[in-house]
């Protein structure tokens, strides 16, 4: 289990072969990355957090996930700092026993990291900067868990 | 009691301050918020819409009603935009 908060890029190939999962207890591995997304009006996206919270916030929300589901392991990773255009800013890998519990708690990961990990995004555009607000339908995503 | 507090995001900028340390006597985040919000306009206009301001007392989440018993640090921000 690890959850690394960093500035730097990360590479999925290498995060994965730290993944538990690959000597036989694990018949699934799912993956997901998290992109900076826009037009070439942006500039760059800055994500601010909070580093006394952000790992015991991440932790907490991998822990659940493991125990729901039972997980081999789980490899969060995610970044902060100022990123440009395409760029990663985050990372989750699961293995699991069976695909569907790794489907669903990559979804459940997913779903809270988009409101519960302590992260704020600024789109700082050629003609302005805005922060990012978070999505009501984010919020209600956690009711369905 | 000493608390130490925290701004994140547009809270940060439009208060001009990351942290500060405040003596307090107020029982909960809400009588912390009434008090700050009378210091000057930039808090006042900071806490203006508490349906946009969260809040965590030592790091964890929690909401306005709650006691700051115990409490060292909070942080005042927007909802989180993690992923």
């Amino acid at each position: 289990m690890a959850v690394i908060v960093q500035e730097k890029d990360f590479d999925l190939a290498a995060e994965l072969k730290k993944l538990a999962g690959f000597e036989g207890t694990a018949g699934a591995v799912i993956s997901f990355i998290g992109l900076v997304r826009g037009d070439a009006s942006l500039l760059a996206l800055e994500l601010e957090h909070y580093p006394a919270m952000t790992t015991k916030a991440l932790e907490e929300i991998e822990q659940m996930a493991r125990t729901k589901w039972g997980l081999v392991d789980v490899r969060i990773v995610h970044r902060f700092g100022r990123l440009q255009l395409g760029e990663q800013i985050m990372m989750v890998a699961v293995s699991a026993p069976h695909r569907r519990s790794a489907f669903e708690a990559m979804d459940y990961i997913m779903d809270f990291l988009k409101s519960r990990a302590p992260f704020w995004k600024k789109e700082h555009g050629i003609n302005n900067n805005i922060w990012v607000t978070a999505n009501l339908d984010d919020e209600e995503a956690l009711t369905r868990w | 009691m000493t608390l130490k507090i925290l701004y994140f995001a547009w809270l940060r900028e439009r208060i001009g301050e990351p942290s500060e340390q405040v003596e307090t006597n107020a029982s909960t985040v809400s009588d912390l918020i009434a008090e700050l919000r009378l210091r000057d306009e930039r808090y006042d206009f900071a806490f203006s819409d508490l349906s946009s301001v969260r809040v965590a007392i030592n790091q964890t989440l929690s909401d306005f009603d709650a006691t700051l018993d115990g409490a060292s640090e909070v942080a005042f921000f927007p909802p989180m935009t993690g992923g």
